[in-house]
């Protein structure tokens, strides 16, 4: 048995002490193949961004472990490139300093910052807005530039806390089929959390659904949709029965156990 | 432009007929409403020149005595004299230095110092409260206290105007840093950067137009406590000069030094609105 990407072991996290202490996620258990593209689905509240917050080192657990190649992880690193929702380019860095920041705190050297740079604003299809400032960026052009960001320096893993969730319908799609296009050519091991089915099941392999009080893992899909997916797949029969099954868990993963 | 032309092309729409295009009046007023830039310069220069109007009516009527309200002209004549003689500029470069120098002091603690509170909870802790407290206590009851400290020289100037803005300049530039999104922090955390980096090449730089806009700020009132400073004790200055002036009734002397204090006020604002534009032009949020 090969040791899983990332292990996510009985991982409990709460907010707050005392009285005030609410439960956020128990006894989370998932591991991610290598390669493997996982979405993490369920309703506000259910704990999916924190989970993912806490695999990226950002915020600190109760108990149970988090491991990357079978090493414990407790501190954010470059082992794990985030796409935050916001964007987060820096807005004094063109599209091209704003990569070779994250390179230079990687330790490349000069000469490489810029042409890895360059060739990352390639690959997500902005080598002509490369000397652009973010404000003179769409919001999907921004998101593309963070992408390009958090692959540039090589991470063992990427962490997208949903990150087409601040686009419009349009602009998302061309989003998703980029993200597909480039993870089906380079593949990486994903951990992508989304409030949008339809989304996780066109970019995913495999689709955990979260329930709330407090947040754990309810349901796991497989996604058995032939690659390459290309935008029509999602007409398909077998892509709209998934969708309406993950919808479904989605709904009584959502019902507290004091209502059910 | 309050009514759209008419269009002149004879692209009538198929089932318009006869279309006669009613002039649609735009709202030139209401919460919000924009107008053009001509005509908001329009009405700033009207309020200017009324007042202006008013005062040179009030004094050419002789409904004021000149002694209480002296007439434009007479302020003008004056003003003049004063910067033929030199008096003018001797005056204004040592205000000019005083408030140079102790601005410049208050910014340079206060910034490293905002930043350090802004971003270490701790830090806030030991400092905010006592800086809230501090800020509250007029600066004008400081003044007896300064001259008993500093005497009546520059030194002391500088004190007033660093009491003056430094407490205000610290919480406001502490806000600035605060308000730095925390997903910048994260980015900086998940490229592995060590805090000491994450300050120096994330917060500062993304705070940076919000501290530039608080020392504009701060800066207009440092101008203030400068004249309160040498008004009370000094030997040079403007503010000295509208003291002195006050002993021989050279009330033109005072409203020329006041609308001159005016007009320095406007001239830096404008000046550093002018450089923000320039150093922070990519920043959208600066806009």
């Amino acid at each position: 048995m090969t040791v899983p990407k990332l292990r996510i072991a009985g991982l409990d996290k709460s907010f707050g002490t005392g009285e005030r202490r609410t439960e956020v996620l128990r006894d989370i258990n998932l591991d991610l193949a290598d390669n493997e593209f996982v979405s993490l689905v369920g309703t506000s509240g259910c704990g999916k961004s924190t989970l993912l917050s806490i695999v990226a080192g950002l915020q600190d657990f109760d108990a149970g472990d988090l491991s990357i190649d079978g090493a414990s992880i407790l501190q954010p690193g470059l082992d794990r490139g985030v796409v935050f929702q916001s964007y987060t380019l820096l807005p004094w860095l063109t599209a091209r300093q704003n990569i070779e920041f994250a390179l230079k705190a990687a330790g490349y050297d000069r000469a490489a910052c810029r042409e890895i740079a360059l060739e990352h604003l390639d690959l997500v299809k902005l080598s002509q807005s490369a000397n652009r400032y973010p404000s003179e960026l769409s919001g999907g052009m921004k998101q593309r530039v963070a992408i390009a960001r958090a692959l540039s320096y090589r991470p063992k893993m990427l962490l997208m806390d949903e990150p087409f969730g601040a686009l419009d319908a349009l602009t998302r799609h061309q989003m998703q089929e980029l993200l597909t296009q480039i993870w089906e050519e380079h593949r990486l091991t994903v951990l992508f959390v989304t409030h949008d089915v339809e989304e996780a099941v066109y970019l995913s392999d495999r689709i955990v659904v979260m329930g709330i009080g407090p947040g754990r893992i309810m349901q796991t899909f497989n996604v058995d949709i032939e690659r390459p997916r290309r935008e029509e797949v999602m007409e398909t029969p077998a892509f709209m029965d998934l969708q309406r099954g993950v919808h479904k868990a989605i709904r009584e993963a959502s019902r507290r156990p004091e209502m059910a | 432009m309050s009514a759209k032309p008419p269009a002149k092309t004879g692209l009538a729409l198929p089932s318009s007929g006869p279309v006669t295009k009613q002039a649609r009046r735009r709202r030139s007023s209401g919460i919000g409403v924009p107008i053009a830039r001509s005509r908001f310069l329009m009405i700033a220069v009207t309020v200017f020149v009324g007042l202006g109007l008013a005062w040179w009516a009030a004094t050419g009527l002789e409904w004021v005595k000149p002694i209480f309200l002296p007439s434009p002209g007479s302020v003008a004549t004056q003003i003049a004299k004063l910067a033929t003689d030199g008096t003018l500029w001797v005056d204004l470069s040592a205000s000019a230095y005083r408030i140079s120098i102790g601005f410049l002091i208050a910014s340079a603690l206060s910034i490293p110092i905002g930043v350090l509170i802004g971003s270490f909870r701790s830090w806030e802790a030991a400092i905010e409260p006592l800086v809230d407290f501090i800020r509250y206590m007029p600066v004008v009851a400081f003044v007896p206290l300064s001259i008993l400290w500093a005497g009546t020289g520059d030194t002391q100037k500088f004190l007033i105007i660093f009491i003056g803005t430094f407490f205000q300049q610290v919480l406001m530039i502490m806000d600035n840093v605060k308000r730095v999104p925390a997903d910048f922090i994260g980015l900086g955390r998940t490229l592995g950067l060590p805090d000491r980096k994450i300050l120096t090449r994330i917060v500062v730089p993304s705070a940076l137009p919000g501290i530039w806009d608080t020392l504009r700020i701060s800066l207009g009132w440092a101008w203030t406590w400068l004249v309160l400073a040498e008004l009370v004790a000094a030997t040079s200055g403007l503010g000295y000069r509208i003291t002195v002036s006050q002993r021989y009734f050279q009330t033109n002397t005072i409203i020329g030094y006041i609308l001159l204090l005016g007009v320095l006020g406007l001239i830096t604002d404008q000046v550093m609105k002018a450089l923000e534009k320039v150093l922070f032009r990519q920043d959208g949020h600066s806009q």
